[in-house]
């Protein structure tokens, strides 16, 4: 579905780069979030122990997760849940406004979902006249000017108050000017509580799908969760097929560090164990329940022993927090559903290699990433077997798109590197030339150019340590020069 | 090694070291020595094989391993003024060498790799008397040196060791320079962009020098000073204990 263009992910990012608001909104924002994830884990060993638990959980549940999606599958209509499945996103869309359209549906109220973000549904309901309304605060504000969330928990953090006072004044209708905080929440609520009332349906995202019980687990902070699934006669939920855990106890710890890494929180204000439609003699709940169960790629990514652990993330955004590139152009410069450090190996591995070469490349491999991880994704290490794949045809690989970001130029100038390198007389003349003539070099060469856009041209010593060891040996002592 | 320190040691110097900051090499050199220790320095070392392995041309990355390997032939610790350059050839060669026919040596050498302050600390545990006059500094911390390796304060220690010596805290100590390798050409901008704050973050130390223990964020951090005409001064953390233990 998407188009075979090479996206930019340079370019976009030279041009947040050159956006002040943009940056300082980011850089408060991520330094806030990095303090207050350090605040929840005083202790390094409790961490580690806590990383450690998660990390298990989330290898086993995917060691067995065929296994435990039929149980899930199992328990979840025994609950009343109906379970579909979608092989691609077009399917999961398809169902879900066949599902609608059975029920005769025209609104839908949405609490945050990043799969149903990474299905455009919104804009495929759109064209089937069908409201799909955000509900989440953050994806509400980003609703109203028709953008894409810029960070998986906090889609509107791009933004700073004052720039949401202007938007709602004039996107909300008889809003009047503030900048109060609370006055703005309490414009939102206002508009959304009379939806939740109003809506044919309800959609949300799932955080664990636990196999023993049948049980949806969605954690949230706003109770718009709560209300979306909970008032509508209609809860359609969605999920990508990794998110299954065996049993109910692999759960606490998981919620236990995913809000901490997220927001740095303790517990979320609401946390939501949904097991089927209203039952009999219960006052609330709907009177349906769906399950649109989503691959998109998953299972190819599955099938990779290595690139597996892509599928443990269970979608903290930590290493969006910590990540000093996505810190400077935040998330839209990926243009890619899942920005940041697990964008750049979820998006590559969905959308093929070759076409988002540009994401595999804009890591300095600094490893903040990795280092923070709740499930200690070795997110450094999948970048670079990534641009392993873009650029060579392995055999046994499965990676989307495989080898198709190789270039006559970057094989050619690989290939004279390890000539140059594997050959240590010639590293000595190249050594000799540099150390003679290195200065020489003109600061616009290519190369050397993108190096001297901020920064001088680095001059080589006139003698290379190997040089001067060499005379040394050759006098006999061990004094140097 | 059974535990006793080490009398004799190898010595690699790694390319930047080489060609950038070969008083930075020599210095390492010699605060091994004045530690008791014989250094043998092999010829025909070049590079460890770190860019094209990132770039995911590891054919040719092991293509250079394999002749840097074989400089290093006996059971002696190879020490290396970098903490990047040490993770590749202690981390990343087994990664690299899995299922090749060289395995075992290549991970046997990998075992004996250190980057320069760890050996010095944790190995040697070196004690330092300063000689300088008083200079305040601050330190960066790089990456790999860090999260690959697992580098735990040593130069830090090795710094408070100095008593004339002040070590400012540098904020967002952890966070990258924006060096990154063949990142700083392949992203210029953004690479730009963390360098400047680095160097904003460094100069607000108020410190006179900073220093790394890798080349690569050196020639980085130096660049961009140089280019807003800093007064701020980089230096290889190797030639700073140097000049400071040891009269000239």
């Amino acid at each position: 579905m998407h188009a075979e263009l090479e996206v930019h992910f340079r370019d976009s990012a030279a041009k947040a780069l050159l956006d002040p608001q943009l940056r300082a909104n980011f850089r408060r924002a991520m330094d806030g979030l990095m303090a207050k994830r350090k605040a929840q884990f005083p202790d390094p060993a409790d961490l580690q122990d806590l990383r450690d638990l998660s990390t298990a959980i989330r290898s086993r549940s995917l060691l067995n997760l065929p296994d435990l999606l039929e149980q899930f599958e199992a328990n979840c209509t025994k609950n009343g849940i109906r379970v579909h499945w979608a092989e691609t996103c077009e399917e999961a869309n398809e169902l879900i406004l066949g599902i609608l359209q059975s029920k005769g549906a025209k609104t839908l109220v949405k609490g945050k979902s990043m799969v149903s973000e990474e299905m455009h549904l919104n804009a495929f309901l759109e064209q089937h006249g069908i409201e799909a309304l955000e509900s989440d605060l953050g994806e509400y504000i980003i609703q109203l000017d028709g953008e894409t969330p810029s960070h998986i928990i906090m889609p509107a953090i791009h933004k700073n108050k004052d720039q949401i006072a202007r938007q709602f004044s004039q996107k909300i209708k008889d809003a009047k000017y503030t900048e109060d905080v609370d006055e703005l929440t309490a414009m939102a609520r206002k508009v959304l509580r009379q939806k939740f009332l109003d809506a044919d349906a309800g959609l949300s995202g799932v955080n664990f799908a636990v196999a023993e019980t049948g049980t949806l687990c969605l954690v949230e902070n706003e109770g718009n969760g709560r209300m979306s699934t909970h008032v509508p006669p209609l809860h359609i939920a969605v999920m990508g097929l990794e998110k299954v855990v065996a049993r109910l106890e692999d759960v606490a710890p998981l919620y236990a560090i995913l809000t901490r890494s997220a927001t740095g929180q303790a517990v979320s204000t609401y946390f939501n164990l949904i097991t089927g439609p209203r039952g009999t003699g219960e006052k609330d709940g709907p009177q349906d329940v769906h399950l649109v169960i989503l691959d998109n790629g998953r299972s190819r990514i599955y099938a990779d022993p290595q690139l597996r652990a892509t599928l443990r993330c269970i979608r903290c955004g930590a290493c969006m927090n910590h990540c000093p590139v996505y810190t400077r152009v935040g998330g839209h410069a990926y243009e890619a559903v899942y920005p940041g450090p697990i964008g750049k190996i979820l998006t590559p591995q969905m959308e093929g290699v070759g076409v988002r070469h540009d994401l595999i490349h804009g890591s300095s491999l600094c490893g903040a990433c990795g280092e923070v991880c709740p499930v200690e994704i070795p997110i450094p290490e999948i970048l670079v077997r990534l641009r392993r794949e873009a650029t060579h045809t392995d055999a046994g690989s499965q990676v989307a798109g495989k080898g198709t970001g190789r270039t006559r130029t970057e094989d050619w100038a690989w290939r004279l590197w390890a000539g140059l390198l594997k050959r240590p007389r010639l590293y000595r003349l190249a050594a000799w030339f540099a150390t003679r003539f290195g200065k020489a070099l003109p600061a616009g060469a290519p190369l050397i150019q993108n190096w001297t856009r901020t920064r001088t041209k680095p001059v080589p010593a006139r003698r290379s340590l190997q040089e001067r060891m060499r005379s040394e040996a050759q006098s006999g002592g061990t004094r140097h020069d | 090694m059974n535990g006793s320190k080490p009398k004799k040691v190898y010595f690699y110097g790694t390319c930047l070291v080489d060609l950038f900051f070969p008083d930075a090499g020599m210095a390492g050199i010699q605060l091994l020595r004045a530690a008791g220790v014989e250094v043998v320095f092999p010829q025909g070392q070049t590079c460890c094989g770190q860019p094209a392995y990132n770039c995911g041309y590891w054919e040719e990355a092991r293509d250079v391993a394999r002749t840097q390997v074989a400089l290093f032939p006996e059971d002696l610790p190879v020490i290396l003024p970098s903490g990047s350059c040490a993770g590749m050839m202690k981390v990343h060669y087994p990664e690299l060498f899995h299922g090749q026919p060289d395995e075992a040596q290549v991970r046997a050498f990998s075992g004996r790799v250190y980057e320069l302050t760890q050996f010095l600390v944790q190995v040697l545990g070196v004690k330092l008397t300063d000689l300088g006059e008083p200079v305040k500094v601050t330190w960066h911390s790089s990456c790999h040196a860090v999260r690959d390796l697992g580098l735990k304060g040593e130069p830090q220690s090795l710094i408070g060791q100095l008593a004339n010596v002040e070590l400012a805290p540098l904020a967002r100590t952890h966070e990258c320079c924006g060096f990154g390798g063949t990142f700083s050409v392949r992203q210029p901008e953004i690479s730009g962009a963390m360098s400047c704050d680095k160097a904003a973050d460094a100069e607000a130390t108020g410190a006179s020098v900073l220093l790394s223990t890798d080349g690569g964020c050196l020639m980085n951090v130096n660049g961009t000073l140089e280019a807003k005409g800093s007064a701020l001064k980089v230096q290889h953390i190797a030639e700073f204990l140097w000049e400071r233990t040891h009269a000239r």
